[in-house]
């Protein structure tokens, strides 16, 4: 029998719960019976693999998907993809999407009175390198309305998913701006107890990726859940690894 | 060094921006093995109105039990050019389709092996994070003896197994209760 090496559960109060009334989309539909907590099998360790060949040049500039260039401040976004034990996540899959500079989504419903931009349609997708770092070159998104509550803006952001090795390691998550005014009153972001964990998806501006006269770079780590460091069925048996 | 895993944060209701390059409905193209199945469902909240801003993700193991990834250690046949990834979104209704192959059994703890099952992630807008479940198959033996299956109470446990559809061969019905009555079992993996 093959030892599972399962993935680590996450650290409590550093996620969101499902249930979040100031976020008022959650009420419908969060689950109210408790989870269910599964063992880690092969179905869990296991995840979809996207090769590098799923990515292409133009899926990671935005701002060349079109025959001109979108409006706005155009941003180099950057980071690395780590496990919890600081290893980096290579090969693997990163989507993003965002508003445009003007915090308009080019989707049917969003129907804020903002410009949809002809030349940005807002998605990217790359794949990590050996060391597990990703780019992408954008534009910095507005900020929009919406109707969670009265006078509800969201800050700017950039919504990424993230596939890592395994089942257990998806994330989906969003990135936001340094010294967004906004961040202190949006229910998404505060959705999180651990305010170390919240201030993490603020993304740092960074000299070292800027382009001198083209683009200012803001670095966005990400980290996947990491390995136990011992395999389950060890642990079950109380033996030592 | 240790870290500590990012937060989540809901997908939102503009996703298919993000999402919609990678939408796969067919997991299963021609030339794949396997017994072939269409698995249709809704996605309902807790007033059961229909989720149309959702999308269900599936990962499973290929016709013999093996998972199309470096980790897997059996000694079966891979499947060229099955993945084993699907990803479907919901329309107006709430309603999703997927065609597939009915996955061989896979191991699990203490070396027993697992029913048949697809791993189902499901993100909507409203939702902070993913909720994780499975589909189980019916008329499906080894059903009973599942580990998983039997960590749910038992009065729940078939919201995890997909119905068939009468009169239509290899269509199954599994729907995903967000909250309240019928509320499907949710895992914490």
């Amino acid at each position: 029998m093959n030892k599972i090496q399962g993935y680590r559960r996450y650290v409590p109060g550093t996620q969101p719960p499902h249930l979040h009334p100031a976020y008022v989309s959650s009420i419908k539909r969060a689950p109210l019976q408790p989870l269910v907590v599964l063992p880690h099998t092969l179905s869990e360790i296991t995840g979809p693999v996207f090769g590098p060949e799923i990515a292409d040049v133009k899926a990671c500039d935005l701002t060349r998907q079109h025959s001109g260039e979108p409006l706005g401040e155009r941003i180099i976004v950057s980071g690395r993809v780590l496990d919890e034990n600081s290893r980096p996540v290579p090969y693997t899959l990163v989507e993003i999407w965002q508003a445009n500079a003007a915090g308009r989504y080019l989707h049917g419903i969003d129907q804020h009175n903002a410009p949809l931009d002809p030349n940005f349609t807002g998605c990217g997708h790359a794949v990590t390198d050996s060391e597990g770092r990703y780019r992408f070159v954008t534009i910095r998104p507005g900020e929009y309305p919406w109707g969670n509550h009265h006078n509800a803006w969201r800050p700017a952001h950039i919504h990424f998913s993230v596939f890592g090795p395994a089942f257990a390691t998806r994330l989906v998550t969003q990135m936001y701006f340094q010294g967004d005014p906004l961040i202190p009153f949006d229910p998404i972001f505060n959705c999180t107890d651990d305010e170390a964990a919240r201030n993490r998806l603020i993304s740092q501006f960074d000299w070292e990726t800027t382009i001198p006269s083209q683009a200012l770079g803001h670095r966005f780590d990400i980290v996947l859940s990491g390995r136990e460091s011992t395999p389950m069925e060890t642990h079950a048996h109380g033996e030592k690894s | 060094m240790s870290l500590q895993a990012t937060t989540w944060q809901t997908v939102g209701p503009f996703f298919s921006i993000g999402f919609s390059w990678l939408y796969r409905d067919n997991l299963a193209g021609p030339g794949v093995s396997g017994e072939r199945v269409e698995i249709v469902g809704r996605i309902l909240d807790g007033d059961g109105k229909p989720v149309p801003d959702g999308i269900v993700e599936i990962w499973q193991a290929n016709s013999q039990g093996k998972y199309a990834h470096p980790e897997d250690p059996q000694k079966k046949q891979d499947e060229p050019g099955f993945t084993g990834y699907g990803r479907v979104p919901t329309d107006d209704s709430g309603r999703f389709r997927f065609t597939t192959i009915k996955p061989g059994r896979v191991p699990g703890p203490d070396g027993k092996l697992q029913a048949p099952h697809l791993a189902v992630s499901v993100f909507t807008r409203g939702l902070l994070r993913r909720l994780i479940t499975r589909i189980y198959f019916p008329d499906e033996p080894s059903n009973a003896e599942d580990f998983a299956l039997n960590l749910a109470e038992a009065g729940r446990r078939g919201t995890l197994i997909a119905r068939k559809i009468d009169g239509q061969a290899g269509a199954l019905e599994w729907n995903v209760i967000l909250q309240g009555p019928g509320e499907t079992v949710f895992f914490d993996v």
